[in-house]
């Protein structure tokens, strides 16, 4: 098992390579000058220009600049943002802990109700629940989510008045942030009424980022299963007259469960990348957004370290991922 | 239809309980502040949150007017040469607070040499006190060549010394990067290793105090009750921080928040139409133009500029552009700048004497390139489909258009090249509220090659601006700024497109609100019915 997981890090030193060759040149390759979109339309003489491409270090060479990168990220300095003036570090240790808070509620929401779903419909196959539970999850998969996130603030905000529209916690409540994480925060305040509040605002964003996640899992949770109950040994079972729930729920989930597993970790990743607009609608203090605005200011310290960090998350999850699919199924952990 | 009315009147109760008793104001801003100390940053969202509520310049603007009135500074005199302006400072000015700092003194000289020369000086100890600290705004005015000294005279005297005469002086001095920061907090966290939290925990002697930010997320605030001017009838101010303008609509509607800004066009007729919110709407500081490159043939010819700006259809560009949020340009200044020529007559739109005049002028074939920014601004919500109503309007006087876009730093950057193929559509915001800022700096001859994007050199126009920038005579500026708007009128270097209209709403119980010409929010002096 030590030598799966070794096998598995060495694999990661050329990804993260390749994150930081990427990161670093991409946002170069873009058209647009960050120092000349910081003047905007007031402009800038000749000299200033020079001055403040030397003060940034832009006027260095390109290689010289990507090194003293890879120096930075070795001693743990990634930089500090052209726009804020705040290290970049910094910046996303406060945002971050808002993605995975929200990120975590879909996720689990989305397996909560994906694997059920699916097992349900593969169980049920070609009968009228399957093919309405088939159709949501392609509704789900393909519903453009910032008219969706609207859609729900309209009906439950604004007509039922159940749900707050944004934010993370009503402004009557204030508390200097422990972890960062609001729904603990809000617990630890101690302050009545407030992780009511932070549950309130969870709400409707968990719906809104869970929705392709859960439609994804329980498709993928349906026809793993459907492939695992044509199997010999489900027959055998059958015939051995074993209960359906054993049959369903121990025997033949427990094999779905692997290909199952796999999806959920790549939809981690996807959600941590593609919770951009979730958060732009509710005004979600999260990284998607921080990313967004630094493209376009050429924010390239931000872009560059920001990307490092997520595609670094992104990488450690997935490795979580093939280690815990290692232990579901040791085949996988024996091949060479 | 009674359970939705009760369930949302019981959530406004909720959510605005607080704000009854304690007098909360929420403000549904767009974005975070890049930070706390204005001088270092340019975003009308970082002013919101600094320099318009934590901060004082010595001169500030009148609240919902670009009228100039005493701040810091109680009063102050310009020397006849007008090289030198003497300000005397206000006595017992508080600064804030906070868990970090407790001022011993009150605002002085000391307070407002520093705020400058840490501008100003490069060896200044906090000339870089956070990495990469530009002072893009006190540079972008020419600050560094202006200022000559800035002199303690006393404790409660600043002098300012010129190089050369600069009229707008006073108007520059009430900008956002001329807010006054405490020298004695600097000093302090500099003593603690800190000197961040100047940008970070600011200190200043404005109408409120900070009190936390949470990126992207809030901002709060208390009324600061040492206040010179009288504490803020409010008691707390918050922003709430909502980047898309349908959610900024919906948390009014379920009273989230009480004031926000730039509602989305379509979202205009349901808050005029909603109970619960009034919808406040005010010409706002800025024009949209396209400008010709008047150094490149046909173009150095007044009269073909003359020919096409009759060509172009303003209103069908309000209406497919500006959506009824604007109105048609015809001077190079906003009518809420002082000077501005209310009777000046505007190209009237006649595309049969344009294509005649062309002729007589002897073009024939003109094929003209039409540059279209790519990106939104307030004095052009889309300049694409601007370019496009052109390109048709042109079309009926034999002109052909190409309509051409670059990314917006590299559309800057080529816009400004002497021999630029095409028109460029482009637009200003007034800084300062003096016809300088839009006539010098857009149409002056020092700024060909640069922000002057007609390339436009002309020395009737140039003498009068001259004349105004060196004397400091209001009503003698003023006829100097009306002839030179009829020179303008006459030369056409530009077609003025438009001014937008800033709308802004409001819930109803927010009362004394005004609309800040400059685009800004300034929240003291607002009240909130009980």
């Amino acid at each position: 098992m030590l030598l799966f997981v070794a096998r598995r890090i060495g694999l990661l030193i050329p990804t993260f390579i390749g994150v930081t060759l990427v990161s670093f040149f991409f946002i170069r390759l873009l058209p647009g000058d960050p120092i000349l979109l910081l003047a905007g339309e007031r402009g800038m003489t000749d000299e200033r220009y020079a001055a403040l491409l030397e003060q940034f270090g832009f006027s260095r060479p390109i290689l010289v600049q990507y090194w003293d990168y890879l120096v930075g990220i070795f001693q743990g300095d990634l930089g500090t943002s052209f726009v804020t003036k705040k290290p970049v570090l910094t910046e996303f240790f406060t945002l971050f802990p808002a993605t995975v808070e929200l990120s975590l509620c879909a996720i689990i929401l989305a397996t909560a109700a994906g694997i059920p779903a699916g097992v349900f419909a593969a169980i049920n196959r070609g009968k009228a629940y399957d093919q309405a539970l088939m159709s949501s999850a392609l509704v789900g998969y393909s519903m453009p989510i910032f008219w969706w996130a609207l859609l729900l603030i309209i009906v439950f905000s604004g007509w039922l008045g159940w749900t707050p529209v944004s934010g993370r916690i009503s402004f009557l409540y204030f508390f200097e942030p422990v972890t960062g994480f609001m729904l603990i925060d809000s617990w630890l305040s101690g302050q009545e009424g407030a992780f009511r509040s932070a549950v309130r605002h969870l709400i409707l964003p968990t719906i809104v980022l869970a929705t392709i996640p859960l439609a994804v899992i329980a498709r993928q949770t349906r026809s793993a299963m459907l492939e695992v109950l044509g199997e010999d040994y489900v027959r055998t079972a059958r015939a051995k007259g074993l209960s359906p729930f054993r049959i369903n729920g121990l025997h033949a989930l427990r094999n779905a469960l692997i290909p199952v597993t796999t999806t959920i970790g790549l939809q981690v990743g996807v959600l941590i990348a593609g919770a951009i607009l979730t958060e732009t609608i509710f005004s979600w203090p999260g990284i998607g957004k921080w990313m967004v605005d630094s493209i376009f200011r050429r924010d390239y310290q931000v872009v560059q370290s920001g990307l490092l960090l997520i595609a670094g998350f992104v990488m450690v999850v997935n490795l979580v991922v093939d280690v815990m699919y290692g232990l579901i199924n040791p085949r996988i952990r024996h091949q060479r | 239809m009674k359970l939705k009315t009760l369930l949302t009147t019981t959530a406004m109760v909720v959510c605005l309980a607080g704000a009854a008793q304690a007098k909360t104001l929420v403000f549904c801003s767009e974005a975070s502040p890049e930070g706390f100390d204005p001088a270092l940053y340019t975003a009308g969202t970082t002013f919101d949150a600094s320099s318009r509520t934590i901060y004082n310049k010595l001169v500030e603007f009148e609240r919902g007017s670009t009228t100039i009135r005493p701040a810091l500074a109680e009063s102050w005199s310009v020397s006849d040469d007008g090289l030198e302006y003497t300000f005397s400072l206000r006595s017992g000015v508080k600064f804030h607070s906070n868990d970090m700092f407790t001022p011993t003194r009150d605002m002085n000289a000391d307070d407002v040499v520093f705020s400058f020369e840490r501008q100003r000086l490069t060896d200044n100890p906090f000339h870089e006190y956070v990495p990469g600290a530009a002072w893009e705004y006190f540079n972008g005015m020419s600050m560094p060549a202006l200022i000559k000294e800035i002199q303690k005279v006393d404790d409660m005297t600043v002098k300012f010394v010129l190089n050369r005469p600069e009229a707008p002086m006073i108007a520059n001095l009430a900008m956002d990067f001329a807010s006054i920061l405490s020298k004695e907090y600097a000093d302090a966290m500099e003593a603690a290793g800190t000197p961040q939290a100047l940008n970070q925990s600011p200190i200043g002697t404005g109408p409120f105090q900070f009190q936390a930010f949470q990126k992207d997320a809030v901002i709060r605030y208390t009324t600061h009750q040492d206040y010179w001017d009288g504490a803020a009838p409010i008691d707390n101010l918050v922003f709430a921080i909502t980047p898309d303008s349908s959610v900024r609509f919906e948390k009014m509607k379920a009273g989230e928040c009480h004031v926000t800004l730039n509602p989305n066009p379509a979202d205009l007729q349901a808050m005029k139409d909603h109970p619960d919110i009034n919808l406040m709407q005010q010409e706002g500081l800025n024009v949209g133009y396209l400008a010709y490159n008047t150094q490149v043939a046909p173009y150095d010819n007044p009269r073909v500029r003359k020919a096409l700006n009759m060509a172009i259809n303003k209103q069908a560009i309000l209406d497919a552009v500006y959506q009824d949020a604007g109105k048609i340009a015809s001077n190079p200044i906003p009518p809420t700048i002082w000077s501005y020529k209310a009777d000046l007559e505007d190209d009237a739109y006649d595309p049969a004497a344009a294509r005649a005049m062309l002729a007589e002028e002897g073009v024939e074939n003109l094929q003209l390139k039409i540059w279209a920014m790519p990106v939104q601004r307030p004095y052009n919500p889309n300049a694409r489909r601007m370019a496009e109503v052109m390109q048709a309007d042109f079309a009926e006087v034999g002109v052909e258009v190409e309509i051409v876009s670059f990314e917006w730093g590299e559309y800057l950057a080529r816009s400004k090249e002497l021999d630029r193929d095409g028109a460029v559509l482009l637009g200003w915001t007034g800084d300062n509220g003096d016809p300088d800022n839009f006539l010098a700096v857009l149409l002056g001859c020092d700024g060909v090659g640069g922000s002057n994007r007609a390339q436009w050199c002309h020395e009737p126009f140039e003498d009068l601006i001259q004349k105004a920038k060196v004397t400091s005579d209001v009503a003698e500026r003023t006829a100097l700024y009306e002839q030179a708007q009829v020179v303008f009128k006459e030369q056409a270097p530009w077609a003025t497109i438009a001014h937008s209209i800033v709308s802004q709403p409001l819930r109803k119980e927010v009362q004394n609100w005004k609309i800040d010409p400059f685009g800004g929010n300034i929240f003291y002096g607002v009240d909130l019915a009980e």
